[in-house]
């Protein structure tokens, strides 16, 4: 075990697979010797060369597209994009291209590509660095959607990402880069890539989330104990496929739920965990499945951000209303 | 007049380079490089010799039969869309028969040369027409992607697949097709300039049939294709995609120069689409029929025929042997729709992650499920 940020633990991850898998392949804006704007890739290009971690032209689209003709050759690439709100020039290659592919070809073309992007808000960033974008690929099918909360979850879920084969979109809140904490790089160890992890148990009701609000929900939990309220907190990691085996299980045992996430609410990934938990544990529930998220505004400016995210204190609001419903 | 339209229509600035006119003529290595002259890399080299021209021939008669009786079936309601391939030939087989083999290739939609040569059956060809795949063939196994429908999508795979082939130190050369409304898309120029700057083995190959859809190229551009290639730093050609024997020719030299590191290419070779856009379009309502007949006197096939007269490069046993072959694979492609039987939904849920997926077994076994209890009900 050792101690890293999230930044350096997914840095160690990378380390890993292009140490053991000689196919790998590291690409992207600035991923170089800058080590890419959030250091995640630092020292990489020095130890494993330019050919294999490769500074890409500044074209989001053609990251991801000449990512999937490298992966029909062979090739495991790693892409970057370097904000969330910059993947929307990609998005023909992903939703057209990387995640239709396998069945198109009825699955003589897989495509192990990953496309890592720092998202969501909470560092006082100018517009379009700050956005929650997993909606929209969650809803393409063909595609894995995975986020890390912690750093042991970053080094894991990545490793694992490149190693199961399937496209798969690598959220990583940026908010929680430079957040340390212990990391274990025995694979061994490592939960199942596609199922929730329960990262605080409970008893009186279940808070679904994931990425940055892993963190925020467990301050909530922790404030709620001190009222002598147990809250459950279920780290989602993988919002496609959704682990509702998981969820179900918390909550037929608390009887409440709650749904924590940045993005804008309107047909965001809470409503499809309401949607899953409602059909499976109707007779188990005690009160209506809440959610507690971001505004449905566009981005807000840095200044407004802390006020439009979710916080412990909105969380505990909402867990007030679940309780007495 | 808002802006002078013969800027950036590609037929009013400069002649392609040719080697067979319309008439049949061969021109000699000598009128060739006098003519040529204002495109430094064309190369007149190529040997015409009779067994070339009749492997051209013969893959250009495939494909024009394949063509017809591919129409025919959608016609005939046996298949849901077709984009013709009319009057392509010579730009799809001059290119697709200069490469190797193990060349990959990537067809935009309209390429079915490209696929006749590299072995795709006339079943796995219509699956995809017929509506009963998304791609009928293994594109590993064919070197040949599957057909890719949204534009110029398909050229930074293109440009990344070559960038696998640097890698390996082989020298494949990797090649794509793209039409003219595909180069004003975004990932065209991406790619071109991506393949530039990273010095990948891969040839653009375009073919200016002088419309998108009911678009001319008039309205699409202002500087022509083979120019803005050189913008790009890619190598450039410009011929004439209705001599087979000059776009084979520029194309061999092309894919040399790639393979002997020379870095990416682009073709751009003028042609017609002689036929509408696909089976669902209607260029009566777009372009006049005396532009239509003006092309139908430069057809690729017929002055082929004229310099296999005038060579006496052909025996009628031959021609009659070519007939036979061209119903022949009429007859297969007839035979092929017959072949299909009704579709399964439920292969579907296997294909579209490798991996496990709750949420698809789960789907996969309700849809069973519900088929199961309707045909109990039903019988």
């Amino acid at each position: 075990m050792t101690r890293l940020s999230l930044s350096a633990a997914l840095n160690s991850g990378l380390r890993h697979v292009l140490e053991e898998d000689p196919k790998a392949i590291v690409m992207g804006e600035d991923v170089g010797p800058l080590g890419g704007v959030f250091r995640v890739t630092d020292g990489l290009s020095k130890d494993f060369g330019a050919e294999r971690v490769i500074d890409t032209p500044l074209a989001e689209s053609s990251i991801v597209g000449t990512a999937i003709g490298l992966a029909m050759r062979g090739y495991h690439p790693i892409c970057e994009i370097q904000f969330d709100g910059f993947v929307y020039p990609a998005f023909n290659q992903i939703v057209s291209q990387l995640a239709k592919m396998r069945a198109r070809t009825a699955g003589h073309v897989p495509l192990p590509v990953v496309v890592r992007i720092p998202c969501g808000g909470g560092i006082g960033a100018v517009e379009h660095h700050s956005e929650s974008n997993e909606a929209y690929f969650a809803h393409t099918s063909g595609l894995r959607v995975m986020i890390c909360s912690d750093p042991q979850s970053g080094h894991y879920l990545l490793r694992q990402a490149l190693a199961c084969g399937d496209p798969v979109i690598f959220y990583e809140p940026k908010r929680r880069y430079w957040e340390k904490g212990e990391v274990s790089d025995d694979l061994s160890l490592a939960p199942a890539f596609d199922r929730a992890v329960i990262a605080r148990q409970g008893s009186d009701a279940t808070v679904v989330c994931y990425g940055g609000m892993v963190a925020t929900c467990l301050e909530a939990a922790g404030y709620a104990q001190e009222e002598g309220r147990s809250l459950e907190v279920i780290d989602l990691r993988s919002l496609s496929p959704l682990d509702l085996d998981t969820v179900c299980a918390s909550v037929r045992k608390t009887g409440r739920c709650l749904v924590v996430h940045e993005a804008p609410g309107f047909a965001g990934l809470g409503a499809e965990v309401v949607s899953g938990v409602t059909e499976r544990c109707f007779y188990h529930l005690e009160a209506p499945v809440l959610r507690v998220t971001g505004f449905d505004l566009p981005y807000p400016p840095a200044k407004y951000e802390n006020q439009y995210l979710p916080d412990a204190d909105r969380v505990l609001a909402a867990i007030d209303k679940l309780l007495e419903f | 007049m808002t802006h002078d339209e013969h800027v950036g229509d590609p037929s009013r600035t400069g002649e392609p380079a040719s080697l067979l006119a319309p008439d049949g003529a061969l021109k000699t290595s000598s009128e060739t490089s006098s003519e040529a002259s204002t495109e430094a890399l064309w190369d007149t080299s190529l040997e015409v010799t009779a067994e070339l021209v009749r492997d051209l021939y013969r893959w250009m008669r495939l494909t024009r039969r394949l063509d017809s009786e591919a129409f025919s079936l959608q016609r005939h309601g046996e298949l849901g869309l077709w984009a013709p391939s009319l009057g392509q030939e010579a730009a799809q087989v001059g290119s697709i028969t200069a490469l190797r083999p193990t060349d990959y290739v990537f067809p935009s939609y309209r390429e079915h040369a490209t696929a006749l040569v590299r072995g795709v059956t006339p079943a796995q060809m219509l699956e995809q027409w017929r509506g009963i795949s998304g791609c009928g063939w293994d594109p590993a196994a064919l070197h040949l992607h599957a057909y890719t429908v949204v534009l110029a999508a398909h050229l930074p795979h293109a440009t990344g697949y070559a960038m696998g082939v640097q890698r390996d130190g082989t020298d494949e050369v990797v090649t794509a097709y793209l039409g003219d409304g595909a180069t004003s898309q975004g990932d065209a120029n991406e790619a071109f300039n991506w393949a530039a700057a990273c010095h990948a083995p891969v040839l653009f190959f375009v073919q200016n049939n002088q419309y998108a859809i009911s678009t001319p190229t008039r309205l699409q551009m202002r500087t022509p294709i083979h120019q803005r290639a050189r913008g790009f730093g890619l190598q450039s050609f410009f011929v004439d995609g209705n001599d087979v024997l000059a776009v084979h020719a520029a194309t061999r030299q092309a894919v040399s120069q790639i393979r002997a590191g020379g870095g990416p290419a682009l073709i751009e070779a003028v042609t017609y689409r002689t036929g509408p856009h696909t089976s669902s379009d209607d260029p009566t309502r777009y372009r006049d029929q005396a532009e239509a007949d003006a092309w139908a006197s430069r057809d690729p096939l017929a002055r082929v025929e004229k310099l296999l007269d005038a060579r006496d490069w052909w025996t009628p046993a031959w021609r009659l042997g070519l007939d036979a072959e061209c119903e022949r694979l009429g007859a297969d492609l007839r035979s092929a729709v017959q072949s299909f039987g009704p579709v399964e939904l439920d292969g579907l849920f296997d294909t579209v992650l490798g991996g496990r997926s709750a949420l698809l077994a789960e789907q996969k076994a309700g849809y069973a499920d519900y088929v199961a209890a309707y045909e109990e009900v039903s019988s």
